[in-house]
């Protein structure tokens, strides 16, 4: 156990001190607050909190901006390791492949949690100072989403580690979590897209739909915050979520968390296989 | 069994190409070993073996008894690859503090091994900001934390300046005399300097030779190479009475084997008011390795 905190301990100091945490805060902080601002206007008298309003918008920027973030963290945990001789001395100490990566994965997923929880934090702050009213029933809202971003963002992290357990060079590694991050978060989407405007008959869009839509980590988020929120605030985009779901979309969440155990066990999987 | 270190018998092949064929290299402790050898002679794939990210197709390698990876094993062996790049922004200190808690070694250990590589004033600031020297020195720094039973040392010494060479062996030397076994690998002998208790020579995947040095130069038993200086009057017949080539017009080198020495040298003296000067070169350290790796070469052309 010493040794798995050892090893988070290092990815997290790293990430303060290479300013990883800085700048993925600010990323966040910017894009939110932009949406803060933008989305104040059109509320206007809602009696909807002004929370929930920025959850909800904050949730569709959480779907683009974490997994990235979370990719970048993690593509270079292995092949870059391999590719700087310092794998080779971790290894050669008696630590299991298992624990580095668990290890890893700790320091990176708090290096995410800081960032998003300083991000959302201060752009929900802000829509709260700005709203100028008692709307505290949003603040459970703002919590989730910053949780369950953190869940997608551990996703992400372990699905990276897949990526960076395959190759040897970073920037093959790099590569391929681009590529992961374009297929996962923009051209799925375009492909379900393509999917609901061919089968005109509606079987694909009730059958075949909701599933595909879940096994895709990122969109299940999506459905999950946006089924959590007040059905009158979330009609943003996937409207009326509850309709065509034929199952809770509480469960949704399962999907990302499905996810990173099975991404985590790939990769550490690949690892043991590594001749560093 | 006082080996640390048994490999026997050792055989790699990486596709059609031989890494290691029949190598077999003990190594006792207090024992310090040079592997010598050219890039793709086999020396890495040897400590990739022994500290078991490969596996070896033939032979048996035991680390105190206990197999290459085994966490038994990897607790008593410590490795420093050819070349690392540790992580920039962490201090010295930061990088030996997480090798001491991956090996679970007293936290006391960190600032002692900082101190033994002379890296003390500088253990809080980032490597980022270190020399190549300095590097080289936090790499061996985390190597002695935990105290290794067997130290494992991958070309420790190349790109140093001299002097911290110098100081690179001494503190080998000093590990060694607390009871491990260090097992360094170099591209030539002349960087050794004479400070390791035994020479190990592989040639293409095989160990051509495993012996002190002052073995080595005894079979090596390489001419010495005398060069007498004279006058421009005098020097054409000193190389008609010697051979060997003239140098500069008024001197004469010639080589000589080593049991004729005494005699090339008395009858030098005796030409009196001829000779200026004498110089006596023994075989360097370089020329003892070209004559092992040829020497293979040779037999391996016959066969």
């Amino acid at each position: 156990m010493n040794a798995v905190l050892a090893i988070a301990g290092t990815e997290l100091r790293i990430g303060f001190r290479n300013r990883w945490i800085l700048l993925s805060s600010l990323i966040l902080l910017v894009f939110a607050l932009l949406l803060v601002l933008l989305g104040s206007a059109p509320t206007g008298e809602t009696t909807v909190s002004p929370l929930t309003v920025v959850a909800a918008s904050l949730s569709t920027l959480s779907v683009y901006l974490v997994p990235l973030i979370a990719l970048l963290l993690s593509f270079d945990a292995i092949a870059g390791e391999i590719d700087r001789g310092t794998l080779q001395l971790t290894l050669a100490s008696p630590v299991s492949r298992g624990q580095v990566l668990i290890g890893k994965f700790l320091g990176h997923l708090a290096v995410l949690a800081v960032a998003v929880v300083i991000g959302y934090g201060i752009a929900g702050a802000a829509a709260f100072v700005s709203a100028g009213q008692a709307g505290s029933e949003g603040v459970g809202d703002m919590v989730r989403l910053i949780v369950t971003s953190i869940v997608l963002g551990a996703t992400f992290i372990a699905i990276g580690y897949v990526a960076s357990a395959s190759v040897r060079q970073t920037g093959t590694a790099a590569a391929l979590a681009v590529a992961i991050w374009l297929l996962a978060v923009v051209l799925y989407d375009l492909a379900l897209l393509g999917g609901l405007l061919a089968s005109s008959d509606g079987v694909f869009a009730r059958n075949v739909f909701p599933y595909l839509l879940v096994a895709n980590p990122a969109d299940a988020f999506r459905v999950f915050n946006m089924a959590a929120l007040d059905p009158g605030a979330a009609a943003t985009g996937l409207a009326a979520t509850g309709d065509f779901i034929p199952f809770l979309p509480e469960l949704a969440i399962l999907s990302p968390l499905l996810w990173a155990v099975i991404a985590l066990g790939v990769s550490t999987f690949i690892l043991k296989r590594v001749q560093p | 069994m006082n080996q640390i270190l048994r490999t026997e018998r050792v055989s790699k092949h990486f596709g059609a190409l031989t890494a290691l064929s029949d190598v077999s290299l003990d190594v006792a402790p207090g024992e310090r070993v040079a592997l010598l050898g050219h890039n793709g002679a086999g020396k890495t794939t040897l400590f990739r073996i022994i500290l078991g990210f490969l596996r070896a197709e033939a032979g048996c390698i035991a680390i105190e008894g206990n197999s290459p990876g085994s966490d038994a094993a990897r607790r008593l062996v410590s490795y420093l690859p050819e070349s690392v790049a540790f992580p920039k922004m962490l201090t010295g200190r930061e990088i030996v503090t997480l090798y001491a808690r991956l090996r679970s070694a007293p936290a006391g250990q960190v600032a002692e091994a900082l101190d033994k590589v002379g890296l003390a004033d500088a253990a809080d600031r980032r490597c980022g900001t270190y020399s190549k020297g300095m590097r080289q020195r936090l790499g061996l720094a985390q190597a002695i934390v935990g105290t290794p039973r067997l130290l494992l040392l991958d070309e420790p010494t190349s790109g140093l300046d001299p002097l911290s060479r110098q100081r690179f062996y001494e503190l080998i030397s000093e590990i060694a005399a607390g009871g491990a076994a260090v097992l360094l690998s170099s591209h030539g002998l002349s960087e050794l300097e004479a400070r390791t208790d035994r020479v190990a020579i592989l040639r293409r995947g095989e160990l051509v030779a495993n012996a002190p040095l002052a073995d080595l130069q005894r079979s090596a038993n390489l001419p010495v190479r005398i060069r007498v200086r004279s006058n421009a009057v005098e020097v054409e017949n000193i190389h008609r009475a010697f051979g060997g080539e003239r140098v500069n017009g008024i001197s004469v080198e010639f080589a000589c084997p080593r049991p004729d020495k005494m005699a090339r040298l008395s009858a030098i003296s005796a030409l009196g008011d001829a000779i200026d000067d004498v110089d006596v070169y023994p075989p360097s350290l370089d020329e003892i390795y070209r004559y092992f790796l040829q020497q293979t070469e040779d037999e391996g052309a016959v066969g």
